[in-house]
């Protein structure tokens, strides 16, 4: 540390503390993943349980997503693309190769990842040549093209007659219940790498491509590397996540495979939970892609939903532009800070105290990073 | 010996001529300073250093290296860091993450590592101690004021230790008391052998630190020399007061 005295500094100053306590953090991390492994056992009934599915599915979707369009803010609409070449990864494998449909279905799920996340590279380096605008355009573009060649490379694809998958072997009894903990599990580790990558080096540098690519490149930050590289860590979990998708629904479509719906999903729950958050998005997906599923097998049809999807999406970004998490999370600093103002122990006078409350709008009012 | 040279520069904005053939060479090992009315084309010149605009005729040379048509990134590779007139951070990264941002870590470990931990943190957190930042290192940077977000760029520009520093505007709403720590700090680093090319309107900070200040006007090199030679130059009262009239007349 410099031994420097200027008068009127504040460097020993420590910076504001925002952290909830450790034991709270440990403690609701604890209760959240034994909610999530008890879940199955106590709600039993299969309609409970496949919407259970549907959300470790999304859970995994959305969190891989958000590795790359969250810290990135490269709003990816075509990730559906990764959708697709996961179920069909899964569904050719196991044709072709006769693999057996009992616990080695879930054999393939790193199978499927690694096919989406090296179909990803080629991708993305198309891709990420343009800008943010224009790349969301031009993913939902690739997207297409995949759906059209799934629908014509029928020798492969059996085009729009589909390709069914075996039936597992295990009871019927518990059929969702094997998806259901692949699906957490897998989850669970693409939370994980998240986490990961937002504390590391890497992960800063997508954070500053967010926010100023231009500046970023210049200080040195590798940006065509490491916006590649986190598109196809989020390729992998995504491609992952349609190798359980198709599976348990037993067959694979050209149009559902390669669903732009799909990519509204996910961009929803990552815009309500709190894009480019940790766990922003994973709160959308429990509790939208549980929703989302539970009203399709109570009143049918998935056009409904979407007219619900726009709703939801206007009210959020009216109500709360940065998501749930952020929001909250903005309230808690403006207490901390007003907390330390009023409590005179801290030894800080109150009017030198930082002026986080008014500033925060500053950041709200920056909007979406898209 | 000079480090960073630029040969007959050119660069227009549509009809504006920002640069008419600019000549001038910044020495090495040096705190240079570089004046000029408004709008004389200095900040342009910095862009056309550092590879964020792209000359329309010239050369700009990094001790002998043709650099003309190196990108930013390269440029910063070759060892030369600047800050913006208008500031460039990062206004939803902490104020420590933006310090952390121009760290440079090599290899695939580095990227895989945590951002907070090594050297580059100690260095992180000594610039942010030494401009003052370290109360609000948890901030999002979009919430300093302009003077902050000064010595924020400041800090993290230090942080990658580059060998040349271009510094454009760096007093600017910065405080008295600061700005000679800020002083103090630059003809610190240039004892340790770093180059300096600053542009500032205050020009007590300039005669300050300065070892040779060069004046430009309209796009050219007007004069250089010693600050007390540039400061008792008429041609250059003429040059700032000139403008004034010219500027009045269109
Ligand atoms: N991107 C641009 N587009 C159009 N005109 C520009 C652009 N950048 C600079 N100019 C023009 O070029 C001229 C030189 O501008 P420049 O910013 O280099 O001056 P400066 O010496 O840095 O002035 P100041 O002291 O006010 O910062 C000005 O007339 C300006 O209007
Ligand atoms: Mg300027």
């Amino acid at each position: 540390m410099s031994a420097t005295d200027v008068s009127n500094r504040t460097a020993t100053d420590s910076p504001a503390s925002y952290d909830l306590p450790r034991t709270v953090r440990f403690g609701s991390l604890l209760l959240v993943v034994a909610a999530l492994v008890v879940f199955p056992l106590v709600f039993t009934n299969p309609t409970i349980t496949s919407v259970g599915v549907f959300a470790m599915i999304y859970l995994l979707a959305v969190s891989g997503w958000n590795i790359f369009s969250g810290y990135s803010g490269y709003i990816a609409l075509g990730h559906a693309l990764f959708f697709g070449i996961g179920q069909y990864s899964s569904a050719m494998l196991t044709s072709r190769f006769k693999i057996p449909a009992g616990w080695d279905l879930f054999a393939l799920l790193p199978v499927a990842g690694a096919i989406a996340g090296l179909a990803a590279v080629p991708i993305g380096w198309m891709l990420l040549r343009v800008r943010k605008h224009t790349f969301i355009v031009l993913t939902i573009a690739v997207m297409f093209i995949f759906q059209l060649l799934a629908f014509n490379l029928r020798s492969w694809t059996g085009g729009s007659q589909g390709m069914q998958l075996p039936f597992p072997t295990w009871s019927g009894a518990y059929f969702n219940e094997p998806f259901y903990y692949i699906g957490l599990l897998a989850a669970a580790i693409a939370l994980v790498t998240s986490w990961w990558v937002r504390r590391s080096k890497f992960g800063l540098g997508l954070l500053a491509i967010r926010d100023d690519e231009d500046r970023a490149r210049s200080l040195g930050v590798r940006t065509t590397r490491t916006k590649l590289v986190a598109f196809a860590i989020s390729a992998v979990f995504v491609g992952a996540a349609g190798a359980i998708y198709a599976p348990f629904i037993g067959s694979v479509f050209p149009q559902f495979a390669f669903d732009p719906s799909f990519d509204l999903a996910l961009a929803v729950m990552a815009f309500t939970g709190g894009l480019g958050t940790l766990i922003g998005p994973a709160l959308g997906a429990l509790v939208i892609g549980s929703l989302q599923q539970y009203f399709l097998l109570q009143f049918g049809g998935a056009n409904v939903f979407l007219i619900v999807y726009g709703l939801l999406f206007v009210l959020i970004l009216r109500l709360l532009p940065q998501g749930i998490v952020p929001s909250i999370a903005a309230r808690w600093r403006q207490w901390v800070t007003y907390r330390a103002r009023n409590t005179p122990s801290t030894g800080v006078p109150p009017d030198s105290a930082p002026d986080v409350g008014r500033p925060f709008d500053v950041v709200l009012n920056q909007g979406g990073s898209a | 010996m000079s480090v960073l040279t630029v040969e007959e520069v050119r660069k227009s904005y549509g009809g504006v001529q920002a640069l008419r053939g600019c000549t001038m060479a910044f020495a090495e090992g040096a705190v240079n300073g570089l004046i000029g009315p408004n709008g004389s084309g200095k900040t342009t010149l910095f862009n056309v250093m550092t590879g964020y605009e792209r000359p329309d005729a010239g050369r700009v040379l990094l001790r002998g290296r043709d650099m003309t048509q190196a990108t930013p990134d390269a440029v910063f590779a070759a060892g030369v860091g600047r800050t913006f007139q208008l500031t460039r951070i990062f206004p939803r990264l902490t104020v420590l993450e933006n310090v952390h941002v121009a760290a440079q870590r090599r290899g695939l470990l580095g990227q895989l590592r945590r951002w907070t931990s090594g050297a580059e943190h100690e260095r992180a957190l000594e610039a942010l101690d030494f401009v003052g930042l370290t109360r609000l290192s948890r901030e999002p940077a979009g919430s300093l004021s302009y003077g902050q977000q000064k010595l924020l760029e400041f800090a993290f520009i230090m942080v990658a230790s580059p060998s040349v520093m271009l510094l454009d505007e760096p007093a600017g709403g910065v405080n008295p008391t600061l700005l000679r720590h800020l002083a103090g700090r630059i003809k610190a680093l240039n004892a340790q052998g770093v180059t300096f090319v600053i542009v500032e309107h205050d020009m007590e900070f300039v005669m300050g630190i300065c070892d040779q200040v060069s004046v430009m006007h309209n796009g050219a090199a007007l004069m250089e020399g010693s600050p007390e030679k540039v400061r008792s130059d008429p041609a250059v009262l003429d040059a700032y007061l000139g403008t004034d009239v010219s500027a009045a007349e269109a």
